[in-house]
């Protein structure tokens, strides 16, 4: 309802004369702060249009007078990146394994950038400390799988384990009971027999009926004595370390399954000096044995 | 055709009509249910005839019983009635979801369900965002507009049916989306998930919301238009704008519920941003806006602030916030150009949105003291508070350098929860306490006391939640950043989330608080519907009878 201009009682303010559902409005001024400070946010953007990129036209956009540019500042960046990495991060690249790990400022240099690396792409398996969980294997002690020696380490991350690269560390233990293989019984005398070999007390006559078998189907690839072979990654079946568990049950799932894991091959995303510094972070992170 | 006589106005024709269409609308939907090859797709196609079977036998029952004859010396308030108890519904559902994000965010094997897919974390993320954002924000959105239209022009709803179209439309658009979820059916766009036949449903519900307030502004009998109608408008008209650009998707057949968007690249990011700030500036800020400039002056019965303020704050605000979307984008591939105009209107952006605070805080000069008596009033001014709050907090982090510390972080996600916990959330709760008694004939709420209690668990709620954010977000930025002497990263991003550990369980003890307190509001509007009192309740805070109808005066209230 459109009426005549009162004041309101309570603060002294002439109304507009408008009323809604009861509702009127007052006619105050705009608040001074609230202007100057409106103000001064658009004198801010201007001065900002001024300085940066800002405006498009028809033919690309204003520069700005501070000539600006995120792409030359990302440029510039990475070169105060690479001068912060300094010399040893020329060096990493040229040097041989052996190199790093004799030089004591260049190996602290590897290790820095291999515990980077290992932090974002590797502890997502082998955890932050590297010391794995069930079928990932455990870095920081001196089982190996592949091999443990500075070069075995860095060609294992290059190429990966079963990650498709033509080169990768490649074998398969067969799957002896999903497949058919070998009949159940014998399968429960194989895990005896795999029991036995580590140690610890198991079935005489199952160990005894087993042995054969043994020789016939798991001694090609994990030795007649079990103790295992890098070059087939096959794990030493006889020392306290094991990669899906070591009790019964765990032993009867992989011979009845016949896993393995896979790793990715990392050369296809790290360039030559990562890879060499993250094989001198496991190296010696695992205790630095040959 | 029924009984109806001539006289009676067009209402039982279009009723009718809408008989007929929703006859050959289940036929239609039955028969892309039995053609398409898409299982995610028949299923939306059997949600559409099981809604449009059971709106033709409403329509019939109606028709057959001689319903539908307006009473026009009467508001149209029985579908704002289901609105609010709409609003309530969705509103403890899309928290409860975001309470179990959050606890899994904190305890990652809580509720995990290998098995079932579609409860994964990815699926119910959106469900979250969706159901609070659209479902409660949005169901608020069109009751109370549907209230205060009415009021400010003293006019009957227009349309004869089409307000209660709007409202189950619209709930079947949530059915659509939500379960749309669930079935990983998505465009992968923020806040813009549902597929082409979802958007285009939601077009149609949107058009006829549209011409239901347009219309009703037309035939009011107020010479002029009052402030809150504005922002209701701009909200509408500009949400259709940025729903049919952003949308706009080629679909792989009639037949399937996957589309290709029409843009493509750092295009597609520009648009997604602008409909994605904007649906932020006009769903969240205008039209709760909206909601403020009725139900404080309203309910603290003072007069608006300033007149002057609310024009200039309004158009300076729907002008500059419509540039502001690029900020989203910073250090991306968009061009640098864009990324300081997004940067520099949402700078410019500040006063502006401050001007609804001031307009509303202000309202209350001459009755301060009501801050302190009615919890209500309390919780529509806190709104305000945390409004101020989270629009000076996004400029902030709209510059470039600070942007380049809090994004992708935990603060961004604080800084829309202050936002949408303090701002969306109380004004509406604020309002939806207003308008219960209103609607249903009461003298008074159920329980003020309950409403104490509402707002100081939720308020403890909210601080805990957007401190934890702030914190976790803070320290996850500088973690990202920090390099080693010797020039690498020295935090993995694995470590990040677990020094975040504490922030997340600290955030999901907030987001039940805040829960906790929305189902205390469930229970209060619920038994004030019913028409109960709390016993033993001292300095009560009667509710003031308002007007039934443009032509009928305020009922007597009971003394």
């Amino acid at each position: 309802m459109s009426g005549p201009r009162e004041k309101d009682e309570v603060s002294g303010v002439e109304t507009t004369g408008h009323e809604w559902d009861g509702i009127r409005e007052l006619d105050n001024p705009l608040p001074r702060w609230w202007v100057w400070l409106f103000y001064a946010c658009i004198a801010f953007a201007v001065v900002y249009w001024v300085l940066m990129p800002a405006w498009p036209g028809v033919h690309g956009y204003t520069h700005g007078i501070l000539h600006n540019s995120a792409r030359a500042t990302v440029a510039e960046d990475l070169r105060a990146l690479a001068a912060q990495r300094g010399a040893e991060g020329a060096k990493l690249k040229s040097a041989s394994l052996e190199q790093i790990e004799a030089d004591p400022k260049l190996q602290a240099y590897a290790l820095a950038q291999g515990q980077s690396i290992f932090g974002d792409n590797c502890a997502t398996c082998h955890g932050q400390g590297g010391t794995g969980g069930k079928g990932y294997p455990n870095l920081r002690d001196d089982v190996w799988l592949w091999g443990g020696k500075l070069e075995d380490i860095q060609h294992t991350i290059t190429v990966g384990v079963r990650s498709g690269d033509p080169d990768a560390r490649m074998s398969q233990m067969p799957a002896f009971g999903r497949d058919g293989m070998l009949p159940a019984t014998q399968i429960d005398d194989l895990t005896e027999y795999v029991v036995a070999l580590s140690h610890r007390k198991a079935d005489a006559g199952s160990v005894a009926r087993a042995a054969p078998i043994f020789q016939a189907q798991c001694s090609a690839c994990h030795g007649p004595e079990g103790k295992g072979n890098q070059a087939f990654g096959a794990p030493n079946l006889t020392d306290a370390d094991w990669l899906y568990g070591s009790d019964r049950t765990s032993i009867h799932d992989q011979i009845w399954n016949g896993r393995g894991g896979v790793m990715p091959a990392w050369g296809h995303r790290f360039d030559a000096a990562t890879i060499k510094a993250l094989a001198v972070y496991i190296h010696v992170k695992s205790g630095g044995g040959q | 055709m029924t009984a109806a006589t001539a006289d009676e106005g067009g209402a039982p024709f279009d009723a009718a009509i809408a008989l007929v269409l929703t006859v050959f609308g289940a036929l239609g939907a039955l028969i892309v249910a039995a053609l398409t090859k898409d299982p995610g797709f028949r299923v939306h196609a059997m949600i559409f005839t099981g809604a449009f079977t059971l709106a033709s036998f409403a329509l019939t029952a109606g028709l057959s019983s001689g319903g539908f004859k307006p009473d026009t010396s009467k508001y149209m308030d029985g579908v704002i009635k289901a609105g609010v108890i709409a609003s309530m519904f969705w509103g403890v559902v899309g928290m409860l979801v975001g309470l179990t994000l959050a606890s899994q965010l904190a305890w990652p094997n809580l509720f995990y369900f290998p098995d079932f897919g579609f409860l994964n974390f990815g699926r119910i993320r959106p469900l979250h965002t969706s159901a609070v954002i659209f479902a409660f924000g949005g169901n608020v959105l069109i009751s109370t507009s549907f209230y205060v239209v009415q009021r400010t022009c003293k006019a009957r709803l227009a349309g004869g049916l089409a307000p209660w179209f709007v409202f189950w439309g619209y709930q079947l658009f949530i059915i659509l989306a939500a379960t749309g979820y669930l079935m990983g059916i998505t465009q992968s766009k923020e806040y813009a998930e549902p597929e082409w036949y979802v958007d285009l449903w939601l077009t149609i519900v949107w058009v006829a919301y549209l011409l239901v307030f347009l219309g009703t502004i037309w035939k009011r009998k107020e010479p002029h238009i009052y402030v809150a109608n504005w922002f209701y408008l701009a909200f509408i008209v500009t949400i259709a704008v940025l729903h049919l650009v952003n949308n706009a998707a080629l679909p792989v057949s009639f037949l399937s519920a996957k589309s290709y968007s029409a843009y493509s690249g750092v295009q597609d990011a520009l648009i997604q941003w602008w409909y994605g700030h904007n649906a932020v500036g006009f769903f969240l800020t205008a039209g709760f806006l909206a909601i403020m400039y009725y139900f404080i002056p309203k309910r603290v019965e003072r007069p608006v602030y300033s007149y002057r303020l609310s024009i200039v704050h309004f158009w300076a605000l729907i002008f500059i916030y419509i540039w502001a979307g690029p900020h989203h984008l910073h250090y991306t591939a968009l061009p640098q150009w864009a990324q300081t105009l997004g940067m520099t209107f949402s700078i410019m952006l500040w006063m502006p949105s401050w001007g609804g605070m001031i307009n509303g805080v202000m309202t209350l000069s001459g009755a301060w003291d009501k801050l302190r008596t009615d919890p209500v009033v309390r919780m529509l001014v806190v709104s305000l508070a945390f409004y101020g709050m989270s629009t000076f907090e996004g400029p902030v982090m709209s510059v470039r350098t600070v942007n380049a510390l809090s994004h992708y972080t935990d603060w961004g996600i604080g800084h829309v929860h202050s936002g949408s916990l303090g701002w969306v959330g109380y004004v509406s709760f604020g309002a939806l306490y207003c308008m219960t008694p209103w609607l249903w004939r009461r003298e008074r709420l159920y329980s003020d006391r309950l409403v104490e209690w509402h707002f100081w668990i939720s308020t403890t709620g909210i601080l805990l939640y957007i401190s934890a954010m702030w914190v976790s977000g803070i320290m996850e930025g500088l973690m990202w950043r920090e390099y080693t002497p010797e020039g690498f990263l020295a935090y993995s991003f694995v470590q990040t989330v677990e020094a975040k550990h504490v922030a997340y369980m600290v955030r999901a003890l907030g987001g039940a608080m805040y829960l906790t307190g929305t189902v205390i509001m469930a229970y209060n509007l619920w038994r004030t519907i019913r028409g109960d009192v709390r016993q033993g309740e001292t300095g009560v805070i009667s509710v003031k009878p308002v007007p039934l109808g443009p032509a009928l005066p305020a009922p007597m209230a009971a003394e």
